[in-house]
């Protein structure tokens, strides 16, 4: 498979003012994250709140500014681009937001929401642009009436179908998925998440599929990333990474989510406390404060990421092959 | 058998008035709860859950808002019939409950100590000293580390998970009987929830409460529930044990739902099952059966006559005509499918 983009050495500090005169502290909020993802598969990250999943994904598109990093599309750098070579890559980058209730402009029509990015782009004239915002209406299941109604006049669900025809309509590469179902309804997150795999299909899309909710993220990733304190500390292929996660953080994670079906016993791993603040990463592995086998050179040594002739990687020094 | 029943909900119905008329957001539901039962309730957004709760806890504005049918009955006391001062009595002291957002149900300006002190001297004559000391024992069975510290501590300065604990020691702060946790852990990461989900656990165990669990997470029903009952715009369409729940749903809502999340351990290549449509607003429920206009199984039946809340086995309620045809199909895809 080919690589579609590669991250390297992603960072993004933020710059936290404590009041005139006084010491400027620093949130890492991604701190040295490296992944590739492949030209049409599906790429999770998860974590938990906090954790710098969303943060990457708005770096990718220069919503927010990295601090330091490669990011390598078509043999470019696009973390350095200008302004203007940023647009065109903004056309093959797309991004589905969480909420779909405050992402629609609330006095637009769904026709002319769509349209807008058409026009900025400067792509067809009036009339091809109808054409095609009535196509990928149909594309997404909506009727050529729904063209004229406002988003008040839709459910969430549908709200976030037309958020998916908007990142569809000038046909990207890669569309960025943040927390597309966390706001809705369990039967209309399936609707959804069925929607987004079979328009991944005719479109042959690549997602970044950012949520918290591992059994979603399971369901719809090849490859996962799991994040914790703004660093990536496992990545796997799907099935891998939950029939046997390495990081202890990883297995955790997944031994925390609720069992589907009440006969089940799950052993459950208790994680000490909580996160830490990432203003105040612990020394050594960011991990090692809620680590049940944290020994010494974890609370010293921060360790390398490593990867496995499987080509799964992971940030463990107690992990063996 | 019958003297174990804590709370007994006969044909509630909860209206509000609103510009488009009395809407009926609950519709004749009942339901009881024994001692140290965790009943869940489950159900999507706008089936009427938290409204269920918040009728028994008498939450509502009942000057300009609401009106209720049906009886209450806590201990064999309608709750509906009590004045204002007699309610004031039962919340806190039998009933409590817990919130989903535990930053909005803290007062922000008051240290947690203080607002737990306050809900213990509200039932309870003991000095300040002695609330003091019962507040940071409850903050100590609540596993919040350093209670002591955390007492002159002020909401802002904890995380989720802790806010929710001391919600919950709040609410445990005059020993109630009874106590309904309205989403508790879904502004929770998972981790936090998993621990939060023992906490409750530990409730039943060691102080012998019943808890009411509303949640939409059938993750969370699996985990701690005995019982459950499912609602659809208002109405009780099934109540099950929960093992019966998941091994064999006879109404084609709660089928659907179940079908509708991927699991953890579900097979990932299997597309997921879509319940057509949405919910229906309050002012357009339909005529007959609720789901009819959703169902896969509906028929004319459904659509004209409202089926009724039957045993059809035991302890096993279901609200549709059509379940033993479910019945039937769930049975030979099970003979297909793997078993647990």
């Amino acid at each position: 498979m080919q690589p579609l983009i590669e991250v390297k050495n992603l960072k993004k500090y933020f710059e936290i003012n404590n009041g005139i005169g006084k010491k400027k502290n620093v949130v890492k909020a991604i701190d040295d994250v490296s992944f590739t993802i492949f030209k049409g598969e599906t790429y999770g990250l998860v974590g938990e709140s906090g954790c710098g999943k969303s943060t990457t994904g708005r770096t990718l598109l220069k919503l927010i500014e990295a601090t330091s990093g490669e990011c390598i599309y078509n043999g470019k750098n696009i973390l350095q681009m200008k302004n203007r070579e940023m647009a065109e890559v903004r056309r093959d980058f797309q991004m589905v937001f969480q909420d779909p209730y405050s992402s629609l402009n609330p006095k637009k029509r769904i026709g002319q929401i769509l349209e807008e990015s058409l026009i900025i782009h400067k792509i067809g004239d009036k009339n091809s642009r109808t054409e095609m915002t009535l196509e990928i209406l149909k594309k997404v299941g909506f009727q050529e009436e729904h063209y004229f109604r406002y988003p008040h006049e839709f459910s969430g669900g549908q709200r976030q179908r037309i958020g998916l025809a908007r990142a569809l309509i000038l046909n990207p590469q890669l569309i960025i998925c943040d927390e597309p179902v966390s706001a809705l309804d369990v039967s209309i997150q399936s609707q959804v998440i069925n929607l987004l795999q079979e328009v991944q299909k005719s479109f042959d899309l690549t997602y970044l599929f950012i949520a918290h909710d591992l059994s979603v993220v399971r369901h719809i990733s090849d490859r996962i990333g799991v994040m914790y304190l703004g660093n990536i500390v496992e990545e796997a292929q799907t099935d891998e990474l939950f029939e046997r996660p390495l990081h202890p953080y990883t297995q955790a994670l997944i031994s925390a989510v609720p069992i589907s079906h009440p006969k089940q016993a799950r052993e459950k791993i208790k994680l000490k406390g909580e996160i830490p603040s990432p203003l105040n990463p612990p020394s050594g592995c960011v991990f090692h404060t809620r680590c049940p086998y944290a020994t010494e050179i974890c609370q010293s040594q921060k360790p390398d990421m490593r990867t496995f002739s499987s080509g799964r990687r992971v940030a463990c020094h107690l992990v063996e092959e | 058998m019958e003297n174990d029943i804590l709370l007994e909900v006969k044909n509630l119905c909860t209206y509000f008035s609103t510009e488009k008329g009395k809407l009926r957001a609950v519709d004749h539901i009942s339901f009881s709860v024994k001692e140290k039962e965790i009943v869940g309730i489950v159900g999507e957004s706008g089936c009427g859950k938290s409204v269920t709760a918040e009728s028994i806890m008498r939450l509502l504005d009942e000057k300009n808002l609401v009106s209720y049918e049906g009886e209450i009955l806590y201990k064999g006391n309608n709750l509906l019939s009590l004045k204002k001062n007699e309610m004031q009595e039962v919340r806190g002291k039998e009933i409590a409950m817990i919130f989903q957002d535990p930053m909005t149900s803290l007062n922000p300006v008051y240290t947690i100590g203080n607002q737990i002190v306050e809900g213990i001297l509200t039932h309870q004559k003991i000095s300040k000293k002695e609330a003091k000391q019962k507040a940071i024992d409850l903050l100590r069975f609540t596993e919040i580390p350093s209670p002591e510290k955390r007492f002159d501590q002020y909401p802002h300065e904890l995380s989720g998970g802790m806010r929710q604990r001391v919600m919950i020691a709040l609410a445990l702060a005059c020993n109630p009987k009874l106590l309904i946790a309205d989403e508790p852990t879904t502004a929770l990461d998972v981790t936090t929830q998993s621990q939060i989900l023992d906490l409750l656990n530990k409730l039943k165990d060691e102080l012998n409460m019943s808890t009411i669990m509303i949640t939409h997470d059938l993750g969370v029903v699996a985990e701690l529930c005995s019982r459950v009952i499912v609602m659809y715009l208002g109405q009780i369409i099934e109540i099950a044990n929960v093992e019966d729940i998941f091994d064999s749903a006879q109404h084609p809502y709660t089928e659907g739902l179940l079908n509708s999340i991927p699991h953890i351990d579900g097979d990932r290549s299997k597309k997921l099952n879509v319940i057509q449509g949405t919910v229906p607003t309050l002012d357009k429920v339909p005529v007959g059966c609720n789901f009819a206009g959703r169902c896969q199984y509906a028929t004319d039946k459904c659509r004209e006559v409202e089926p009724e809340l039957k045993e059809v086995m035991d302890n096993h309620f279901v609200k549709c005509w059509n379940y033993e045809l479910i019945r039937k199909t769930n049975k030979e895809e099970n003979e297909i499918a793997t078993p647990y």
